[in-house]
């Protein structure tokens, strides 16, 4: 005992001081605040914050806190009638500046921000909001990759000038199907994808007249779409989550075609639904006024080149099959008014913009159109306006028809919209079209007033499970069992403090796995103090009684958290959500007071005993 | 203080034979109990619609059944939950329906009864998910019992791993009994404490065998039995401290965490009791039977002697 290496009781104090300094910002909770991003997505400057501020301070809103965070301004505030107050104030004095999203911001003071010290991220059945599990169309993905093949071989055969009767995909067979009038062209347009794509895999045949070229995928393409269509859902879903204003919002891949979505503070699920699952893009076409619409519509027969649809004030139209532009080729799109009308303004790209330019200017006079086209899933028993492919409805209706009154290229404006529907296309259309279509195959909504029971209960029967464990040690141990509850609190706070550092989300059955930890905590101790009992009934001096028993207890100690560990790898491994928030408490919790009673009781032993020359007996 | 004043010396081997009837009815009850009325699955597991209700006042549960039977929700599960003015309504989807829609609906019958009802929570769990988080929590205990075998198989001699994995089944078979026989939701959190329990069965059982190898090793004599009991008796005091200090948490759980950990405190507070127990009367007394002696746990010889020792 009088031996005890300094080093370790330095460690200890260390490692104690650290995990104090990082435990230190959940005391202090969190506060109602604001999080404000620019329009333009640039960083907050000194002005805009100032400027932001002077708003609030015309209005007498105080502001406990301000400062950046990344690209995004936080405001707190003092409760949340003057957090809604502000928001108010905020969207009255400039309403197209500033994205507001309602938040919840840590109330510890600023050097601890400084320092990077953030309390424990809460989960979501902790702090209220919602949680998406998206299952992505990974078929639906190839069928759009089959349909872009289709307008591309169409053009390309234009171009070329053979003349085809039919380019069709089929889904099925995940190929494009090619029909020519004459079979002598089969070579010709054999050879012209082959330059466009040398490992096209492609199958050709004549009969009588005509022939035929079928381009089938290739495995590693459809595998290849796939994984971008994931990939670019993400990109979306961030996006729309972004553009939704939600804070802290999480978007991850699960598995090979799952989508994680959780939004924090979010209370309408629906809304968040929509925007999120939307699939509204638009199409830029061209009038076909060469021909007669109703009777098209009469006969069900569109002529060659040109397809039917519907006006959505009513009556049908008929447009030239090739698009000019569509929602792919948007870089910007915001929405507004323009005389009166609500309109969304976009911008196109530099290909869309050539094209625009283009057909602008050899068609000035005749009439364009815009159409909007949602895919939707629906139940096969619910009715769908347009058409339909398994579970998905594809509704299609032109919102506009005007004449082209001038060349243009980049910037337009669409009206025909109702302002709800202008702002969300605007929306949509910002963030980017869904690569595939998505579903949704799981949904969690938490109250805030639940969230906030949940943390009440949970912080309760923590407290309560903490006091009993002391009064019990202090009881059964005397001095040694306030050694071991001070281990134990500092157990608590090393807990926090690796909760709060990794920022994992703390789930109430994580609040669950620390209370269940605190009870498992002392284990270790008890092993040693009775270990220490047993020897000094043997007859041993104090001193080599507590040598003894912590080298004596360490085996059992070592083996039998080693099997509490693999049960929570395991559960981390093969859990989801909360359940991982168990699994994590839970091995983290082993491995902390592990550390905590073999060495932090041992130094505070030390500490306490091991200088006194003559120790006669032992409080335990 | 102590519980025990001097060295204990129960005879817990020489009961061992009545300690084994009692788990057999026990484990035969808890199989009787899965065949007949099996386990009564959260939507974690079954897919489904959980929708939980804070009503202003105590709600009158059969109105809100027939508030839903007239929606065309009839054979929605109503309960409370935690409080009178806590309800929870729980659905089933049929094939093909959209979950979502089914929510919707639900709250708005709950809503045309009582238009002051809160809607706390909704979990919406489509089947094939559901279907496969019970897959993965079936892999998971797979998982665990194959790892802890290993790390049994590795760390003791196989009399003693044998009576560590018999007592590591034992306890939560018991545990789905119980949840079978009452017919509480199982759900994730459960099935998380499940393998929470599991680790610390083997927790408990660790440490007597780790002290039973220890005094096979250094008393010579007595029967193999006599060796166990006095291993178990000079832990039992350790054995009762840590599981009335583990229990003492798990029911500040209980009866402080709500409702939602109801199925995981449940679960634990009864196998922190079934886990103390079968590390005693399973673990240890199956070693016994496996005629466990002293050889057994003796230091493994080098693999070289045992080439010398070949005729």
């Amino acid at each position: 005992m009088h031996t005890y290496p300094a080093w370790k009781i330095w460690l200890v104090a260390i490692v104690m001081l650290v995990a104090l300094l990082l435990a230190l910002p959940n005391v202090f909770g969190e506060g109602p605040a604001l999080q404000l991003s620019r329009n333009d997505r640039a960083a907050f400057t000194e002005l805009s914050q100032a400027s932001v501020t002077a708003i609030l301070a015309g209005k007498g809103i105080p502001v406990e806190a301000a400062y950046p965070e990344g690209d995004r301004l936080v405001l707190r505030f003092p409760s949340v009638e003057q957090q809604l107050k502000a928001r108010d104030a905020i969207h009255e004095a400039a309403p197209r500046e500033y994205l507001i999203a309602l938040s919840q911001a840590a109330r510890a003071p600023g050097w601890m921000r400084a320092l990077g010290l953030k309390p424990m991220s809460l989960g979501l059945d902790l702090r209220g909001g919602v949680y998406f599990l998206y299952e992505v169309d990974v078929k639906g993905a190839v069928t759009q990759l089959l349909s872009s093949m289709e307008r591309d071989y169409r053009t390309l055969l234009r171009n070329e000038r053979i003349p085809f009767t039919s380019v069709e995909k089929n889904d099925v067979a995940g190929a494009v199907e090619i029909q020519l009038r004459t079979g002598a062209d089969v070579d010709r347009v054999a050879a012209a994808l082959r330059k466009q794509d040398p490992n096209v895999v492609l199958e050709t045949d004549t009969f009588g007249e005509g022939g035929s070229v079928t381009v089938t995928l290739r495995p590693e393409q459809i595998k290849q779409r796939q994984d971008f269509a994931i990939q670019q859902n993400i990109t979306t879903l961030r996006n729309r989550v972004d553009e939704l204003g939600v804070t802290e919002p999480i978007v991850t891949r699960q598995g090979i075609d799952r989508i994680v979505v959780q939004l924090p503070g979010v209370q309408d699920p629906n809304e968040a639904l929509r925007v999120l699952g939307a699939t509204a893009t638009l199409e830029f076409r061209l009038v076909d006024d060469q021909h007669d619409a109703l009777e098209a519509e009469r006969t069900k027969r569109a002529p060659l080149g040109s397809k039917l649809y519907q006006r959505r004030e009513g009556g049908p139209v008929l447009l030239k099959r090739e698009v000019i532009a569509s929602g792919e080729q948007l870089v910007d799109a915001s929405s507004g008014f323009s005389e009166g009308q609500p309109a969304v303004y976009v911008k196109l790209d530099a290909r869309g913009a050539s094209q625009m330019l283009e057909t602008t200017r050899a068609n000035l006079g005749r009439p364009m159109a815009v159409v909007f086209i949602e895919k939707k899933r629906i139940p096969e028993t619910d009715p769908c306006n347009g058409v339909r492919s398994g579970a998905e409805c594809t509704e299609e209706d032109v919102i506009s028809v005007a004449t082209i009154r001038g060349v243009f290229s980049s910037n337009f404006q669409i009206t025909g919209l109702l302002a709800g529907e202008a702002r969300e296309l605007a929306l949509l259309l910002r963030a980017g079209s869904l690569a595939a279509p998505l579903y949704i195959v799981e949904q969690r909504t938490v109250g805030p007033s639940l969230g906030q029971d949940n943390i009440d209960r949970g912080v309760r029967a923590l407290v309560i499970g903490l006091l009993v464990t002391f009064v019990f040690m202090a009881v059964y141990y005397k001095a040694f069992g306030m050694i071991a509850n001070v281990v134990l609190l500092s157990n608590v706070v090393l807990l926090t403090a690796l909760l709060s550092m990794l920022q994992a989300s703390l789930s109430l059955p994580g609040i669950a796995g620390i209370v269940l930890t605190v009870g498992m905590a002392v284990d270790a101790n008890i092993l040693i103090f009775e270990r220490i009992r047993e020897e000094l009934r043997n007859g041993m001096s104090p001193y080599a009684a507590i040598n003894a028993g912590f080298e004596k207890a360490f085996s059992s100690i070592a083996d039998s958290n080693i099997t509490t560990l693999i049960a929570g790898i395991v559960l981390f491994t093969f859990g989801s959500g909360p359940v991982r928030g168990f699994a994590v408490v839970l091995s983290l919790g082993i491995m902390t007071s592990m550390f905590t009673a073999l060495v932090g009781s041992r130094s505070l032993i030390h500490l306490l005993w091991g200088r006194q020359r003559k120790l006669e007996a032992l409080s335990i | 203080m102590e519980f025990f004043h001097k060295k204990t010396t129960y005879p817990f081997m020489a009961t061992r034979k009545r300690w084994y009837l009692v788990s057999a009815i026990l484990i035969v009850a808890s199989f009787v109990s899965f065949g007949v009325r099996g386990l009564n699955f959260g939507i974690d597991f079954t897919g489904g619609v959980v929708l939980e209700f804070t009503f202003p006042q105590a709600a009158d549960l059969e109105q809100v059944r027939s508030a839903l039977g007239k929606a065309g929700y009839g054979d929605a599960a109503v309960q409370s939950f935690g409080t009178s003015r806590d309800v929870l309504v729980r659905l089933l989807p049929e094939k093909g329906q959209d979950v979502n829609k089914l929510g919707r609906g639900v709250l708005a019958a709950v809503q045309s009864y009582e238009s002051g009802a809160e809607l706390r929570r909704t979990e919406v769990v489509g089947p094939q998910v559901g279907q496969e988080l019970a897959e993965k929590g079936a892999l998971a205990i797979l998982f665990t019992f194959l790892l802890i075998m290993a790390y049994v198989a590795f760390r003791f001699q196989w009399k003693l791993g044998v009576g560590a994995i018999v007592a590591a089944l034992h306890d939560p078979i018991i545990i789905l009994g119980f949840f079978s026989e009452t017919q509480m939701t199982f759900d994730l959190p459960a099935l998380a404490a499940i393998l929470a329990v599991i680790g610390y069965s083997l927790n408990d059982t660790v440490v007597v065998f780790d002290r039973l190898r220890e005094r096979f090793l250094s008393i010579r004599k007595g029967t193999p039995g006599q060796i166990i009991d006095s291993a178990i008796n000079e832990t039992l005091s350790r054995t009762i401290m840590t599981s009335l200090t583990t229990m003492l948490t798990v029911f500040a759980l209980l009866f402080f965490g709500g409702e939602i950990l109801r199925g995981f405190s449940t679960a634990l507070t009864i196998g922190i009791v079934v886990g103390t127990y079968s590390s005693i009367y399973v673990a240890s007394a199956i070693a016994l039977d496996l005629k466990l002696t002293a050889r057994d746990l003796m230091p493994v010889q080098r693999e070289k002697d045992a080439v010398d020792d070949m005729p």
